[in-house]
This record gives structure tokens, sequence and C-alpha cells, in this order.
């Protein structure tokens, strides 16, 4: 998967639990939770969309690294980048 | 046409579900109506045969009107009161689409679940395309309701309020633990054990779950949470878990999910804004330290949580930092006093201290 295809779906999936947020004002480190006012609910919702779509775990534990945009391709750039050098 | 909670006084009936000579049993979805909060599947509360149908879609009726008849099983007419497959679309899109004359049923919506969403019916709208201006309108609704049942509840409910810290430590531990061995989607959020905390709670002081109507308080057997959620569109709306007491903490936690998307994306039942026994309004994702709410009548209590925070807390002679939970608790003094109150904050923080117990 192209780092292209991956912001398309990291967008898509939070499109679909935000629909009303404008994502084309979404900075890659700007503060997901607060910049489109999406709450804990939401934010789980994401996780589980990504587990979903991308077979990706988040651990709670690791929530923090995944509050931009910029910190979502990079966590699952490098668990891709660690599968395949498997 | 139903009452669906002290701040509404009309409604107008979107569309039937039923036609004269179906069936309908007690819980069934019968129509649609639009509050000035959000659109709400109505149920039946009897069962029977439809008999007439008295509202036509489109008429906007006061609290009480009725809406159609039905009559029991081999009986003449005519007991009285208010699905085929629903159309998933958000309340802000629905009206969006009768605003810009789109027949929504036409509509392949691009949201979850196959939901419409306001880009869609934006995308699906006759060319010329006319600027939508719902926004103004759903919040002034909205504000109006708010403001009849909160200028309400200042007017009738002598308030007293009552806050505790709460070290959320022993919780939070044990969430992590037990989200850890868990499936991403069966994961547990605290405010799902804040619920079931408030439940067992509720037990110790079941005085804070009911109603005050003619002067006397009616303790409620069953425990229903109004649980406050903000919409995406702006502004709050309470719909309740019903039969909270009966539920564990995984059922809990997925009522709490489903009614949230619900209320989102519309859906909500008219038994889940009409039935609430106590509201739970948790603000801690919004940063705010404490919540004192105003009681929403005929209720006697609302529970406040604010964000879980760390802070110095001194204990067994020992300072450190813990996450700590400020839990409010804002009464009817008609209903109970200072002392019930306390109880109930007393209870809610040692069963947050076992959480495995919850």
């Amino acid at each position: 998967m192209t780092e292209q295809d991956l912001r398309r779906h990291i967008l898509d999936i939070i499109h679909r639990v935000a629909p009303e947020a404008d994502l084309s004002a979404l900075g890659p480190e700007q503060d997901l939770r607060e910049t489109l006012d999406i709450d804990s609910f939401d934010f789980l919702t994401i996780v589980i969309a990504i587990n979903d779509k991308l077979q990706v775990n988040i651990p709670e534990s690791d929530y923090r690294q995944v509050s931009t945009l910029a910190g979502i391709m990079q966590y699952l750039s490098h668990l891709t980048a660690a599968s395949k050098g498997k | 046409m139903p009452s669906l909670g002290a701040d509404m006084e009309a409604g107008t009936l979107v569309e039937w579900k039923i036609k004269p000579g179906d069936r309908v049993k007690r819980g069934d979805i019968v129509a649609e109506v639009e509050t000035e909060k959000s659109e709400i599947d109505v149920e039946i509360f009897a069962t029977g045969i439809v008999h007439e149908l008295l509202v036509q879609p489109g008429d906007k009726v006061p609290v009480g009107t009725v809406l159609a008849t039905i009559r029991e099983d081999h009986e003449e007419p005519a007991a009285v009161t208010p699905a085929p497959a629903r159309l998933r679309i958000s309340p802000l899109a629905k009206k969006l689409a009768a605003e810009l004359g789109v027949d929504a049923t036409r509509i392949r919506g691009t949201g979850p679940e196959g939901a419409i969403t306001r880009e869609d019916v934006e995308k699906a709208a006759p060319a010329p395309k006319i600027q939508p201006a719902p926004r103004p309108d759903f919040q002034a609704g909205m504000r109006r309701a708010v403001a009849a049942a909160m200028s309400r509840s200042n007017r009738e409910i002598p308030h007293y309020y009552l806050e505790t810290h709460i070290d959320m430590q022993l919780s939070l531990d044990w969430l992590a633990r037990e989200n850890l061995n868990r499936p991403v989607k069966d994961r547990l959020l605290p405010a799902a054990l804040l619920l079931r905390a408030v439940v067992h709670a509720l037990h110790v002081v079941p005085e804070l779950n009911g109603y005050w109507i003619d002067d006397h308080l009616e303790i409620k057997p069953s425990v229903n949470i109004g649980f406050a959620i903000a919409l995406r569109q702006g502004g709050l709306i309470t719909p309740a878990i019903l039969d909270a007491n009966e539920k564990s903490l995984d059922q809990l936690m997925h009522s709490l999910s489903d009614l949230i998307s619900r209320a989102r994306q519309g859906g909500l039942r008219s038994s889940e804004l009409s039935e609430g026994t106590i509201t739970v309004s948790n603000l801690g994702d919004l940063g705010v330290e404490a919540v004192y709410g105003v009681i929403y009548p005929p209720q006697v209590a609302l529970v406040g949580f604010g964000r879980v925070q760390e802070r110095p807390w001194a204990s067994a002679g020992m300072l450190g930092v813990r996450p700590v939970l400020a839990a409010t608790l804002a009464g009817d003094h008609r209903a109970t006093d200072g002392r019930q109150g306390a109880q109930f904050l007393e209870a809610l923080d040692r069963f947050l201290q076992e959480p495995e117990k919850l």
C-alpha cells in the first residue's frame, strides 16, 4: 500500500466517523480530537475501523502516538515496514 | 403525540411506519416524529390492530394529540395511542433534503453502513444549488427546547450540589489490563465503568432514581440513565440507556455505543427520550474539571463527571500523583437532602475502588 493509499484510507475512516468535519482544514500535526471535535467514543470508533480495514491493532498505550494524522501515518507505516522486513 | 421530554410542546409527524389493518405489538416502531432536537422513532405501547391514522405526515400537532387509534384483536374499535426498513440518514441530512426538495429514498448513502450524509444530499440536489441554511433554524430550535426545559428546571427545582474527588488509579489500571486482552471492538471506555458505578450507587441510594410528580417522589425500580450526548450539528440530547440496572459492564458499553451512534445518525426511540430516571453528564472529553448540571424534570438528580486529571493526592500520610475525577451530584432538595447525596457520592467512590466487582 502506498503512502497515498494509506492516507486516503485513514481520511476515509475519519470521515465516516465524523462526517461533518472539514478534513481539508486538518493539518498533519493537529490533534484530531481537538481539531475535529471528536470524543473518546469517536476515537475508539476510528481505532476499531483501522483494525477492521488495515488489520492493525493499536493498543491503548499507543493512543498518544496516533493523536494526529501524521502520527497515525507514521505508526501504520512503521508497522507495515516491520511486517515486510520479517 | 408522545412527550419526548419536558421541553417538548409539539412535534411534526414525518412518516407513518404502519397502515390501517396492520397488527402491532408493544415496542414496535409505528411512526417517525420530528422534534426541535431530533427525529425520533415512536414506539407503540399497546398491542392490537391499527384502526385509523388521524394525523398526516407533515402535520405539526401538540403533545397529547391522538395520532392513531388501534383496536385489540377480535374487538371493535378503539383504543388510543400512537416498520419497514428504515432509511439511514442523519437528522441534519434529512432536514437538508427536505429543504432542497431532494427525495432521500433515492440517494445512495456513503456514510457508515450506507447512511446518507449531508454531502450526499448536497450532491443529489438539483443543479442550481440552493444555498442551504438549516443550521440557524436547527440551532434556534435546539436552543428553544433546551431553554424551555432548563428554565422550568430552575424555576421549579430547588437544586443542591455536592462534589467529591475520586482517585481513578485502580479503575484505570483495571481498564487498561482488561482492554489489553480484548479485541479492539470489545474495548471498554471509562464512561461505561462510570455508568456501572452509578447503577451500583443507586442501589445504595434509590431515592435519586425517580420522578418528582404531584408533590411526591416516585422512586423507579428500573434505572434508565439519560446520557448527555453532544450532537455534531450542535447542542446536546439525553437519550436513556433503559434498564441499565439489568445490564453487565459489557452490555452497558454496547448500549452506550449504540445510543451515541443512533443519537448522531438518527434512529432514537421515543422511550429512550421519555423514560430517563436520572441523567449522567460526562463532559470530561471537553476538558472541563467538574460539571454542575441542571436537573431534567421530572427527574430528581443529575450526576456530573469532569475530566480525569493528574493531581497531587495525599493518602496514608504519603503524597503522590493520581488520576483524579471530579464527580458531582445535582439533587432536587424536594426529593432528597444532602445526606443522601453524600451517601451516593461516597458509594460511587467506593465502587470505583473495586472495579473488578463492577
